[in-house]
């Protein structure tokens, strides 16, 4: 049979054929650091650093993506607000740079150029590129413009803004969209082969169905046409069924969907038209065994594999620092045991 | 259908479509005191609401619009420290380690609604809110976290609390608790909901615990 490298596999599987077997992305964002042997807020200090940490990640581990992401409070920091550190855990964003809603009248998108954090999201996104010969998908992230506010404003305040303005939402909609363009297009450039749309509000976990079809998914669909590259729309492990119909009309390639819901159902909903990645309870992967790591691993196979447009991985699109390496070492084998194409449970008489 | 369900249906159908007129009609028909409607309304219809995004069945947003009304409604009809509110030992609610507020918020309206009085610690570290349970004797604290690393530091506060011999419950949520569902016994507390309309029934439950002990 046919050997694929990474791009290969990945890009028939979203072509929803099945390739040589199941691909899978490790998305492990922080790990990097253990691998250098430095703590988070070093390691994110320097686009060497991160691309060093997902190219040894990706030796360990034989996944099939490359990713550039450092953490979705960079934006912020890009939009004046500040980034608080942890040693055990992700950045965070602080105080919301907005601190009223009426602010957004002379809200003006920042330049990437004007951020250190960016210039290094896009300087990892460069050396990826260089280290891997174009044979591994490498990803870009954008908080949606519809998601940022959650950041730029605090929630309760968008979840007001959302009910109350609509005036003011429209105008930040058309300021977050100017920036989330420019952003997600320096990074294609400067190497990333798709972008992953973060776009939490979507979910129904967030917001009513139908007050998602009159605002997220029109900011969704407008923004993904000005995106020049391919793009995979991330809910962050909210629920994606009752809005999967129109997920598939923003023009998203993929889906990243939570453990809350069952990945066969999903990938039925999904039905050829979206391809889905997911969806491994990364929260409670903390305290998985090895041997449990495996069984979750031959389910979400057996639910999601058939006939491709599945790619395998945790249902956040960020693997918990606390994540020990031995389960992670255990969810790589088993994706490379019971992974392979044609699947047992289509084999089996 | 009785005509407690009817109101119940109506009230709750108000709250979801944000309308806090409704909600104040409803309020006048039952002919009931402010304490005493929050105790048959609003907590049995806040809690079905929470049940329901349990299951997808409704978003936060609408938890977070109807925890709101209610808990509006119920402050323009009580004095905050009036005689009307529950009989209850110390409670308050804190963010730990976490800068992310709308679980705690979510927490507050419900309380409220339900005519509890409750004491906002805000967003705290770890050895403040140590020093404030200990100096406002507070013997029920609810704890909200949004990040796991901060989950994870409830167990060092249980730790504190437990070597100074507070005698504290300790009732944590929030989204790492939803999504490891061993998580809050792991850390050490005495309760947890998926919902923060379910910290209502705790709150009731460890009241009467803590009453007890008191005796
Ligand atoms: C929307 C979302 C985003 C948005 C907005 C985030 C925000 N709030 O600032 C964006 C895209 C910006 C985002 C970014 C990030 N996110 Co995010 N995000 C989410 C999502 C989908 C919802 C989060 C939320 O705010 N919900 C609203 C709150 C109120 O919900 P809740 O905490 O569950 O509360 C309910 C109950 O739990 C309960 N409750 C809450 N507190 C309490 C307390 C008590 C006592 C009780 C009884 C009940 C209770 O009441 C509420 C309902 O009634 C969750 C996943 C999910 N499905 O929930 C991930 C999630 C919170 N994100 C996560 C992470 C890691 C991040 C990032 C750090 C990623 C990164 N590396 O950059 C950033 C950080 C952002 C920041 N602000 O600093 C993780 C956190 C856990 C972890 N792995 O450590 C989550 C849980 C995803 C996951 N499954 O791992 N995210």
């Amino acid at each position: 049979m046919k050997t694929y490298n990474s791009m290969q596999r990945v890009l028939t599987s979203l072509s929803h054929q099945e390739p040589d077997r199941v691909p899978f992305f490790l998305l492990a964002t922080l790990h990097g650091a253990k691998e250098l042997g430095m703590g988070i807020r070093e390691y994110f200090s320097r686009a060497e650093y991160v691309a060093t940490g997902q190219l040894r990640l990706r030796a360990k581990y034989r996944h099939d993506c490359l990713s550039g992401f450092h953490f979705a409070p960079q934006e912020i920091e890009a939009w004046g607000g500040e980034v608080i550190y942890y040693d055990d855990g992700p950045p965070n964003s602080g105080q919301p740079p907005l601190g009223r809603m009426d602010e957004i009248l002379h809200l003006v998108p920042p330049r990437l150029e004007d951020s250190a954090g960016l210039q290094r999201t896009l300087a990892t996104l460069r050396l990826l590129k260089q280290n891997s010969g174009g044979q591994v998908p490498i990803l870009g992230v954008v908080i949606s413009p519809f998601s940022l506010p959650v950041m730029q404003l605090g929630f309760a305040t968008y979840l007001d803004l959302l009910n109350e303005r609509p005036d003011l939402f429209r105008r930040l909609m058309t300021v977050n969209q100017e920036f989330a363009v420019q952003w997600a297009n320096a990074q294609l450039e400067a190497g990333a082969s798709a972008i992953c749309y973060f776009d939490p509000v979507a979910s129904p976990t967030i917001i009513p169905r139908e007050l998602y079809e009159t605002t997220g998914f029109q900011v969704a669909i407008e923004t993904l046409a000005r995106i020049k590259g391919p793009t995979a729309t991330h809910l962050a492990s909210g629920r994606c069924l009752g809005i999967m119909e129109l997920l598939a009309r923003t023009g998203t390639a993929a889906l990243g969907v939570s453990s809350q819901e069952d990945l066969a159902e999903v990938k039925a909903a999904a039905a050829g038209r979206l391809s889905i990645i997911g969806n491994l309870n990364g929260i409670e992967m903390r305290r998985w065994s090895p041997q449990e790591a495996r069984i979750k691993v031959q389910e979400a196979i057996a639910k999601g594999g058939r006939g491709g447009g599945y790619i395998l991985a945790d249902n956040h699109g960020e693997i918990p620092w606390q994540v020990p390496d031995e389960v992670l070492m255990a969810i790589s084998d088993a994706v490379h045991t019971f992974g392979n194409y044609p699947l047992a449970s289509d084999t089996a008489p | 259908m009785s005509n407690a369900q009817r109101l119940h249906h109506e009230l709750e159908t108000a709250l979801l479509s944000l309308n806090k007129v409704a909600t104040r009609r409803i309020y006048k028909d039952s002919g009931l005191t402010p304490t005493e409607f929050a105790e048959e309304y609003f907590m049995p219809v806040l809690d079905l609401i929470g049940a329901k995004w349990e299951r997808g069945e409704v978003a936060l947003s609408q938890i977070y619009v109807s925890g709101r009304i209610c808990e509006s409604l119920l402050n323009e009809l009580l004095p905050s420290d009036g005689p009307e509110l529950k009989k209850t030992p110390n409670i308050a609610v804190a963010v730990l380690e976490d800068s992310h507020l709308l679980g705690k918020r979510l927490l507050c309206s419900v309380l409220r609604a339900g005519g509890y009085k409750i004491t906002d610690f805000g967003q705290q570290h770890l050895e403040s809110l140590v020093i404030r349970v200990q100096s406002e004797k507070i013997r029920i604290l609810l704890v909200s976290t949004l990040m796991l690393s901060s989950a994870l530091r409830v167990k060092e506060l249980r730790r504190r609390l437990d070597t100074l011999g507070l005698k504290v419950k300790l009732v944590v949520g929030g989204a790492p608790f939803r999504f490891d569902e061993q998580l809050w016994q792991e850390v050490g507390a005495d309760a947890t909901s998926p919902t923060a309309s379910g910290a209502i029934a705790i709150v009731q439950r460890l009241s009467r615990e803590v009453h007890g002990e008191n005796i």
